[in-house]
C-alpha cells in the first residue's frame, strides 16, 4: 500500500525548511514528493545507491561529485532537511533579496555559497584548498580517457599558475572567487522552478 | 432431543434462501453478462456506469478543493509536467556561454580549460536530481482530480461528513459487490477457456478447428473484460492486424494482451510459466499455434527469431502480438523498443492503448505488487478505460535499419496515444545504464578542450 500518503509532511516542518532555504510552500510540496519517490528503501532517508539510481544522474561525468555534495562529513544518509538544504544552493536569487541587510544570515543561495558548492566539488579531500592532484582527478573524470596523462597535466598546471596569487601551488576559496569574478554565477548556478 | 428439533427449521430456511439467491444471482450473471459476451453484443450499462461515476468525482474534487481552502491548507497539486524549467542547449553551447561571460580575453584565443566549466556539469546534475526523465516512469501516474480510491489520494484528510460517507459507501460497493461479481466472472472465463480450448484440440486441423477456436477465444477474452469492468474504445478498426504480420504496442500491464485479443485474434509470444498461467497456456496451444518459450530458449535470440519468421512466413496462422518494450511503462511514455521484432522484415501493425487514469490506474508495478494482488487491486477499482487506436500498417524502408525502423513505430505509437517519446530503455527500471552514455559525454567535453588545441597548432 502507498506510504506516501500516511508520510505527508507536517505544516511546521514545511514552515521550517521555507524559512532555512526560501523555497516556497508549493515548491517544498513537490520536491518531497520526489525525495519519498527516490527512497526505496521508505526509511525517510535517501542512499547513495538511491541517487545512483537515476539514469541522467549516472551518465553525468560528475555525478559522483554532485552526489557526494549532499552527503556531510562522514555520513551515509541523507534526511529530507538536508537534501533540501543542498537543492536551496540552487535556487534563483530574487531581486528584493540582493538588498537585504548585512546584518541577516547568509542565504543559502547567495552568489558566494554557489560558488563554494562548486569550489566543494573540486576539493575532494575538504581541507579548503584544491591542489595539484585534485584538480587532475576532476579533470580526469570530465574528460574519460580523451586526453593523454601529459596534456591534461599541463591544462592543470596552467590553470593552477593562473589562479594561484599566494604562491602555494593550490588554489584556496578566495582565489577561486577571484577568478571566476566576472561569470555569471546566478544564471548560470540556478534552477528556475516552473510554479 | 428437543433443542435438536429447534433448530432444524431454521437450518431448512437458510438453506432454501442461499439456494434461491445463488440461482438468482448466476441466472443473471449468465443473461447479462455471459450471453452478451458470448455475441459480442453490449447493452451500453458500463457506458452508463462511467458516465454517472465521472460525475460523481468531480463532485468530489470540488468539495475538496472547498474544503481545503476553508481550512487555508494549501493543496497538494500533483505536477503532471516537469517541475523545473529545462534549456534543451548542448554541453558545448551552455560551456561557451559560460565561458563567454567570465572571459576577459579574445574569443578567438579560446582558452583550453576554465575552472567555470563545472558549472554545467553541476547544474545538469542538480536538475535531473530534482526531476528527470526515466524514474517517474516506473511509478504509476498521480492524479488531478480524485477517484474515491484511497490508493490514489495524498490529501486525504476529513474534510467533511458527506465526502467521507460516500468515500465508505464507494469502498462497500466495490469490495462488497462489485469484487465478488468480478472473480466469479474471471474464473468462469478462464475455466471456460481452458476446458473449451482443450476440447477443440482433439479435432483435426482444418478450417473448423481455427474458426471454432477464434470464437472460443474471443468469448473468453470478452468475459474477461468484463470481469474487469473495462470499457474501450476502439479506434480505426480498419486498421486491424491481418495474418502474416507482427502487431506491436505499448505495454502498461497484462491487461493489455485482454484488451486487445478481445477484439481480434492473434498468436501470443512469451514464456512458459508454472501454475495456473502454465495450465492456461497449455491448453490455449492446443487449438491455435500460439508461440511459448522454455527459459532456456529465451535467452537464445536467434531460436527466438527464428520461431518468430517461421510463424508470419505461414499466411495462415494468426498475427503476432509483441510488446517492444519488453517491461511495463506507466503510460505516460513510451520507451526504447528492443530491435528483435523488427529485423524480422514483415509488415508491422502498431497498436498505441491509452488509459484513462481517472477510473483506476492499470499500471503494473511490479516490484510493489504480485500478481495476484495486482489483479485483485484491479477488480476493486471502479473501472478500466482506455482507448485503443490500430495505426496504418509500416514496413521497414530501403536503406533503414532495425533501430532506426523501431524509433519511427514507436514515434508513431507515441503521437496516436499522446505519450512521450523516450529513448531510454524499460530496462532501466531494474538495471544501470550503460556506461557508454558517460564516455559519449566524457568524449563530447573533451573535444572541447582539444579541439581548441588543434586549432592553435594551426595558426
Amino acid at each position: 500500500m502507498g506510504s506516501r500518503a500516511s508520510t505527508l509532511l507536517r505544516e511546521e516542518e514545511i514552515e521550517e525548511i521555507k524559512k532555512e532555504t526560501g523555497f516556497s510552500h508549493s515548491q517544498i510540496t513537490r520536491l518531497y514528493s520526489r525525495f519519498t519517490s527516490l527512497d526505496k528503501g521508505e526509511n525517510g532517508t535517501l542512499s547513495r545507491e538511491d541517487f545512483q539510481r537515476i539514469p541522467e544522474l549516472a551518465i553525468n561525468p560528475l555525478g559522483d561529485r554532485i552526489i557526494n555534495a549532499f552527503f556531510p562529513e562522514g555520513e551515509d544518509q541523507v534526511n529530507f532537511r538536508g537534501f533540501m538544504r543542498t537543492l536551496a544552493h540552487f535556487r534563483p536569487i530574487e531581486d528584493n533579496e540582493k538588498n537585504k541587510d548585512a546584518a541577516a544570515s547568509e542565504p543559502l543561495n547567495s552568489r558566494t555559497n554557489k560558488l563554494l558548492f562548486a569550489f566543494r566539488l573540486y576539493d575532494l579531500d575538504r581541507d579548503d584548498k584544491i591542489s595539484r592532484d585534485e584538480l587532475l582527478q576532476v579533470l580526469r573524470m570530465m574528460v574519460g580517457v580523451n586526453i593523454s596523462d601529459d596534456q591534461l597535466g599541463s591544462i592543470a598546471d596552467r590553470t593552477i599558475q593562473e589562479a594561484d596569487q599566494n604562491g602555494d601551488n593550490s588554489i584556496s576559496f578566495n582565489e577561486f572567487i577571484k577568478v571566476l569574478e566576472k561569470v555569471d554565477v546566478e544564471q548560470k548556478m540556478s534552477i528556475r522552478f516552473l510554479h | 432431543m428437543g433443542l435438536f428439533l429447534d433448530f432444524n427449521p431454521f437450518d431448512n430456511l437458510l438453506c432454501i434462501l442461499v439456494g434461491i439467491s445463488f440461482t438468482v444471482w448466476f441466472t443473471l450473471l449468465l443473461v447479462f453478462i455471459i450471453v452478451p459476451a458470448i455475441f459480442g453484443v453490449s447493452f451500453g450499462v458500463r457506458r452508463l456506469y462511467m458516465n454517472t461515476l465521472l460525475k460523481i468525482f468531480e463532485w468530489a474534487t470540488r468539495r475538496i478543493e472547498r474544503g481545503a481552502k476553508d481550512k487555508n491548507h494549501l493543496l497538494y497539486k500533483p505536477y503532471s509536467n516537469a517541475i523545473i524549467a529545462k534549456e534543451p542547449t548542448s554541453l558545448e553551447e551552455e560551456i561557451k556561454q559560460i565561458r563567454r561571460s567570465g572571459s576577459n580575453r579574445d574569443l578567438d584565443a579560446a582558452s583550453e580549460f576554465e575552472m567555470s566549466d563545472i558549472f554545467y556539469f553541476c547544474r545538469r546534475g542538480v536538475e535531473s536530481i530534482m526531476d528527470d526523465e526515466v524514474t517517474k516512469r516506473f511509478s504509476a501516474e498521480e492524479l488531478e482530480s480524485w477517484n474515491l480510491l484511497t490508493r490514489s489520494n495524498y490529501n486525504f484528510q476529513h474534510i467533511s461528513l458527506r465526502l467521507t460517507v460516500l468515500w465508505g459507501l464507494g469502498l462497500l460497493i466495490r469490495y462488497c459487490f462489485l469484487l465478488p461479481l468480478r472473480v466469479t466472472l474471471a474464473f468462469t472465463g478462464v475455466s471456460l477457456l481452458v476446458v473449451l480450448t482443450s476440447i477443440i484440440g482433439f479435432l483435426p486441423n482444418g478450417r473448423m478447428k481455427n474458426f471454432l477456436s477464434e470464437q472460443v477465444h474471443l468469448m473468453c477474452y470478452r468475459i474477461c473484460v468484463r470481469a474487469l469492468t473495462a470499457i474501450i474504445t476502439y479506434h480505426d478498426s480498419e486498421n486491424k492486424p491481418k495474418n502474416g504480420g507482427i502487431c506491436v504496442a505499448n505495454h502498461t500491464s497484462p491487461i493489455d494482451v485482454i484488451i486487445l485479443a478481445s477484439d481480434g485474434c492473434y498468436a501470443m509470444v512469451g514464456q512458459i510459466h508454472g501454475g495456473l498461467m502454465g495450465v492456461v497456456q497449455r491448453s490455449m496451444v492446443k487449438a491455435c499455434p500460439h508461440i511459448w518459450f522454455d527459459r532456456s530458449e529465451v535467452k537464445d535470440r536467434h531460436l527466438v527469431a527464428k520461431r518468430l519468421s517461421d510463424h508470419v512466413e505461414d499466411k495462415t496462422k494468426l498475427p503476432i502480438l509483441i510488446f517492444p518494450e519488453g517491461t511495463c511503462i506507466n503510460n505516460t511514455s513510451v520507451m526504447m523498443f528492443k530491435k528483435g521484432s523488427f529485423e524480422i522484415g514483415s509488415t508491422v501493425y502498431p497498436v498505441a492503448i491509452k488509459y484513462d487514469p481517472r477510473f483506476g490506474d492499470a499500471f503494473w508495478n511490479s516490484s510493489q505488487f504480485g500478481m495476484v494482488s495486482y489483479l485483485l487491486r484491479m477488480m476493486s477499482s471502479w473501472a478500466i478505460v482506455c482507448s485503443v487506436w490500430y495505426l496504418p500498417p509500416m514496413s521497414r524502408q530501403e536503406g533503414e535499419d532495425a533501430v532506426q525502423f523501431a524509433n519511427r513505430v514507436k514515434a508513431a505509437i507515441a503521437r496516436q496515444g499522446g505519450l512521450v517519446d523516450l529513448l531510454w530503455d524499460g530496462g532501466l527500471k531494474r538495471g544501470k545504464v550503460k556506461d557508454t552514455f558517460k564516455e559519449e559525454q566524457q568524449k563530447l567535453y573533451s573535444k572541447m578542450l582539444v579541439g581548441t588545441q588543434e586549432d592553435r597548432s594551426r595558426s
